[in-house]
């Protein structure tokens, strides 16, 4: 951990209105490379840690999100499921999945999706990952809510990229033949 | 000869002017905020002019290899119309982003209180932000304006080394040398100032503390006039080394100060959010 960041986590415990010029510096204070963390980078972990330590942050997540670049927008969306936002953070999910950024649509489908998006939502925040190539090993809760609807959407799918001769992907063979439990 | 345009309006020009720019040796900008032609009505039209500064523009740049940079501020014009000067308190926001590397254009359009006020407040952000600031000096009046514009800097506290004021001419150079502020110069098809007056003014004055820009932009204007000035410079008697050092390392050097100028062009990425400059499916 940096002397910058110790000292930027400090000042957003004091005032989480600090946030708003501390997260848009981080890349540049702590580095933008691979953490041990598998998929997320040294500035994703310091942003959430970031989000974590400040009281309130929940009232500054939206302005975070709105105003951010890639990077800070993905850092909210990974730190939806550690702040308690409430429905709140469901408006942000919703943001993210309307993008063609493969980095956001990932980040928005998380814990927090998994537990907050109606069915229908997150039927189609799978369908949307599965049709971009994010990896549905990034995509949280597909075990208990993958429901015959959604079997349904990735079987159509699955199907119209056989009929034009391209590849289905790999990891989406498991979720077509199962059964809602 | 290797370019740095140290102010010219990307946003309205085209992918051909990327590409031309590039082979005339542009290999690094900065484009200012500033206003869009027709006036803005709303914060809201700022902010995602803002965002496209440090988001979509700098990514079709590097298609070309070129690495973008930006200013921003809420500009001199603008800051006369009580619609838009709330803007004012977002820009601590923007101003920590990484590509920004100054706050500007500030400065005087008609020299109006509410012109004042902003100014001030905006110097001020860029001591607080730790960035220099490009100011430009109005179209008309710009002698007194320019005056005027040197003793606000003065008064603000910010060091005259961290200022560059732009569009200058032959009236107001003399001044601007004078305060230890920067100067710059753009050079235009018809107006502002041309390439060998450009060079004339260089013989006078030195290549100390002097940048050259195209300020191109949706009028009239000329995104390879850096590179004709060069050309102009040496055609004159001044040697490769003073052109390298008006036309990158004086820009180098005024923007660096701000610590976040990254000038090598590593790989640059297909896809911006999803989108790429392609219209269609390549050939």
């Amino acid at each position: 951990m940096t002397a910058w960041l110790d000292e930027a986590l400090t000042r957003v415990a004091a005032d989480a209105t600090a946030l708003r010029t501390v997260f848009p510096a981080v890349g540049r204070r702590v580095g933008r490379g691979p953490s041990d963390v598998p998929g997320r980078t040294v500035d994703d972990l310091a942003r959430v840690a970031l989000l974590k330590a400040a009281p309130g942050a929940a009232a500054e997540m939206p302005d975070l999100y709105r105003y951010g670049d890639a990077a800070e927008k993905r850092a909210v969306l990974h730190g939806l499921s550690v702040v308690d936002i409430g429905d709140a953070g469901t408006a942000l999910v919703a943001d993210a999945l309307r993008t063609n950024d493969t980095r956001l649509v990932a980040a928005a489908m998380g814990e927090y999706a998994a537990t907050h998006l109606d069915a229908a939502a997150y039927r189609h925040g799978v369908l949307k990952c599965v049709f971009m190539g994010v990896p549905l090993a990034e995509v949280a809760g597909l075990d208990r809510r993958t429901d015959e609807e959604l079997r349904r959407m990735l079987r159509s799918f699955a199907a119209e990229r056989t009929a034009a001769g391209r590849d289905v992907p790999a990891d989406l063979l498991p979720l077509l033949t199962g059964q809602d439990t | 000869m290797r370019i740095f345009d140290p102010h010219i309006h990307m946003s309205s020009r085209t992918t051909d002017d990327y590409a031309a720019m590039h082979a005339a040796g542009v290999r690094a900008l900065v484009e200012p905020a500033f206003w869009l032609g027709q006036p803005r009505t709303s914060v809201g039209s700022f902010t995602d002019y803002f965002d496209a500064l440090v988001g979509w523009e700098p990514f079709r740049a590097s298609q070309y290899g070129i690495a973008h940079h930006c200013t921003i501020a809420l500009n001199p014009k603008e800051a006369n119309d009580p619609r838009c000067t709330p803007v004012l308190d977002l820009l601590p926001r923007y101003l920590e982003k990484d590509g920004v590397v100054a706050v500007g254009e500030i400065g005087y359009d008609s020299m109006t209180a509410e012109e004042d006020k902003a100014f001030a407040a905006q110097l001020a952000l860029a001591i607080d932000h730790d960035l220099p600031a490009l100011v430009h000096t109005p179209h008309r009046d710009k002698a007194a304006g320019t005056e005027r514009s040197i003793a606000v800097v003065r008064e603000s506290g910010i060091a005259p080394e961290r200022v560059v004021l732009d569009h200058l001419n032959e009236l107001t150079v003399a001044m601007v040398k004078e305060s230890g502020c920067w100067l710059g110069f753009s050079i235009y098809p018809d107006t502002k100032m041309d390439e060998d007056r450009m060079v004339a003014i260089l013989r006078e004055y030195g290549t100390e503390r002097v940048l050259v820009n195209s300020a191109a932009d949706w009028g009239k204007s000329d995104p390879l006039k850096t590179r004709k000035t060069g050309d102009a410079m040496l055609a004159a008697g001044f040697t490769s080394g003073d052109v390298d050092r008006v036309l990158w390392r004086n820009p180098v050097e005024f923007y660096g100060q701000s610590g976040r100028l990254s000038l090598e062009s590593g790989a640059a990425a297909a896809e911006f959010a999803g989108n790429s400059i392609l219209r269609g499916a390549r050939k």
